[in-house]
């Protein structure tokens, strides 16, 4: 356990100093701010038929800004954009070792293999954390701030409402970059491991889904595909799909719960089985 | 008694149809600096990534501190520095190595302790990616010496390193030694080697060719003499070294297997039987010399010196 602790403090104190992270971190905020807030509060504040409000009226539009709607903000943009994020962090973590030759001095130092990796994995784990409370700290700031300068009275979400977004936000963000950290594994690099999840994530999946809707044999392959149920989930969260890209009701919300923790573990397991039985040249 | 630290049995390593590396034997005992000899693919890294349990053995086994290579309770006792140094290019060299010191839950003491070890104090702050491969190479060895470990694994570590560089690390590595550091050399630099190892093992095409002291390797000296008539001087040498121990190698010149101390008492009877005696020199086979007639690279040389 010492061990595992060790490793886990040395990833992180790598990962805090590594700004690519928190470029992704920034951006991914960014995104957030702009599709969650920024576009829908200048169509409130512009009119009712502005293309991000998608016909909505501005009643509705100021409704969607409000604290009261931060689970919904919060987990709208994960299965997508905030999975593709996601995983370009958990490919560049796990692959870069393999081209810097971290990786190789790391199992030098004296932990176990399980422990390094399982330290990666848990400091990978970490950053997922830190990037949802980011993600909900500025949602929170950035509504108070919307409805206090609206004349709208604060009214915060239920705690179990927020618990619950947060948690599948969590999760549909974790699956992907620890898909991610294991493509990085599989591939020993990152270019790789991030072009195919990229391309994975935000193409072949949508095109599969498309397929699916013709035969029904593609459609029950892609009910278990990562994208549909990390969307799934979401859209259980927030009431099916809201227009936000990448949220569904292909599956249920449990389904999608089980299938998006068989991703988490299945991804965690594999990438500390590889690394345990590979030779490093 | 002689506590074996590394002890090879029958190491093996196969990849596809190429055999990298063939039943390699090997020991190095406590206190000793080992150099592992070959030439470029030999098989020295694969063999020196085998012990480290960095790739697993196709057959045969390799046993580091009295226990199987790889385990964690054996790579926490050594530091490597293995086909050129690993770090994060982003983070400082002092950043580097207080993220490895964490794996093994070392102060930040023990990273100042191994910088001014390798000289790096007053660069520890800059980026490695903008360390010189010299820099790069000496926080490689810093990094292999955190947590003073019992065993110490550097493979090539002047790679990169101006003069004086590999000056300061051939001192770093007698200074290591004298301390009763155990270190495994692999230099393709072999007049470091003879000059700073105790024993050596040559490796070539997967196979441990030898191991043995250096002074055996290079066997022992011999007295080159030149004097006329040359049927004369060999009738008076051989009266000292034996029928079997003069040959004549042309130039008027015969091959002596006396020692450096029975040049007088050769010269001396040469003088008494009132031959010309021109020039006596000691041969000795360097390290190179052997290494290259064991691994067939070059033709066999011999480097003379004066007498």
């Amino acid at each position: 356990m010492n061990a595992l602790v060790n490793s886990t403090r040395a990833e992180l104190l790598r990962l805090r100093k590594w700004s690519a992270v928190w470029v992704i971190v920034g951006a991914w905020l960014a995104l957030s701010l702009s599709f969650g807030y920024v576009f829908n509060y200048v169509a409130y504040k512009t009119g009712d038929d502005n293309f991000a409000g998608d016909g909505a009226s501005n009643a509705q539009l100021l409704a969607g800004l409000m604290p009261s709607a931060i689970p919904d903000v919060i987990v709208s943009g994960l299965p997508m954009f905030g999975g593709a994020l996601a995983m370009v962090v958990g490919a560049l973590v796990a692959g870069n070792g393999f081209g810097w030759g971290t990786w190789k001095t790391v199992f030098t130092q004296g932990p176990s293999r399980y422990a390094s990796v399982g330290g990666s994995l848990v400091a990978v784990t970490l950053f997922v954390l830190t990037m949802m409370v980011a993600t909900l700290a500025l949602s929170a700031g950035v509504s108070v701030v919307i409805a206090v300068s609206e004349g709208q009275t604060v009214s915060m979400p239920a705690l179990g409402d927020l618990a619950r977004a947060f948690g599948a936000g969590f999760l549909v963000l974790e699956m992907w970059a620890l898909l991610g950290f294991l493509v990085g594994v599989l591939a020993k690099g990152p270019a790789l491991a991030v072009g195919l999840g990229l391309v994975w994530s935000l193409v072949v999946e949508n095109l599969l889904r498309g397929v699916g809707s013709l035969l029904s044999g593609i459609e029950t392959v892609t009910e278990a595909l990562p994208g549909t149920a990390g969307g799934s989930l979401a859209g259980a969260v927030v009431g099916g799909p809201n227009g936000t890209p990448g949220v569904l009701d292909a599956i249920s919300g449990e389904r999608a719960l089980i299938t998006v923790a068989a991703y988490v573990a299945v991804a965690a397991v594999a990438a500390v089985v590889v690394m345990r039985r590979r030779d490093l040249v | 008694m002689n506590e074996l630290v590394v002890e090879t049995d029958g190491l093996t390593k196969r990849y596809g149809d190429r055999l990298a590396v063939n039943r390699v034997s090997m020991t190095v005992v406590r206190g000793e600096v080992y150099g592992f000899l070959g030439p470029n693919g030999a098989g020295k890294t694969t063999t020196l990534r085998m012990m480290l349990g960095l790739i697993r053995p196709t057959a045969g086994s390799a046993r580091i501190l009295g226990l199987p290579a790889g385990s964690p309770d054996v790579t926490a006792r050594i530091g490597a520095l293995i086909e050129g140094p690993g770090f994060y290019p982003y983070l400082s060299g002092r950043d580097n190595l207080r993220t490895l010191a964490r794996y093994q839950s070392l102060p930040s003491t023990e990273v100042d302790r191994v910088l001014e070890m390798v000289d790096l104090t007053d660069r520890a702050k800059d980026a490695f990616k903008g360390y010189s491969l010299g820099m790069k190479q000496r926080l490689g060895v810093a990094a292999a010496m955190l947590g003073d470990p019992d065993l110490l694994v550097l493979d090539e570590p002047t790679n990169g390193l101006d003069p004086a560089g590999m000056a300061d690390m051939r001192a770093l590595v007698v200074s290591l030694a004298e301390a009763g550091q155990t270190v495994i050399l692999s230099s393709h630099i072999l007049a470091e080697v003879q000059e700073i190892c105790d024993r050596v093992g040559v490796i070539n095409d997967g196979r441990l060719l030898r191991e043995s002291t250096v002074a055996e390797l290079r066997g022992g000296a011999t007295l080159r003499v030149r004097a006329t008539p040359e049927d004369a001087a060999l009738a008076a040498v051989m009266r000292i070294a034996g029928d079997e121990g003069v040959r004549r190698v042309g130039d008027g010149t015969l091959e002596v297997d006396l020692p450096a101390t029975a040049a007088p008492e050769v010269v001396r009877q040469l003088v008494t039987d009132s031959i010309d005696v021109h020039e006596v020199t000691v041969a000795e086979r360097s390290l190179e010399d052997v290494f290259f007639e064991m691994t067939g690279s070059e033709t066999s040389r011999k480097k003379e010196v004066v007498s």
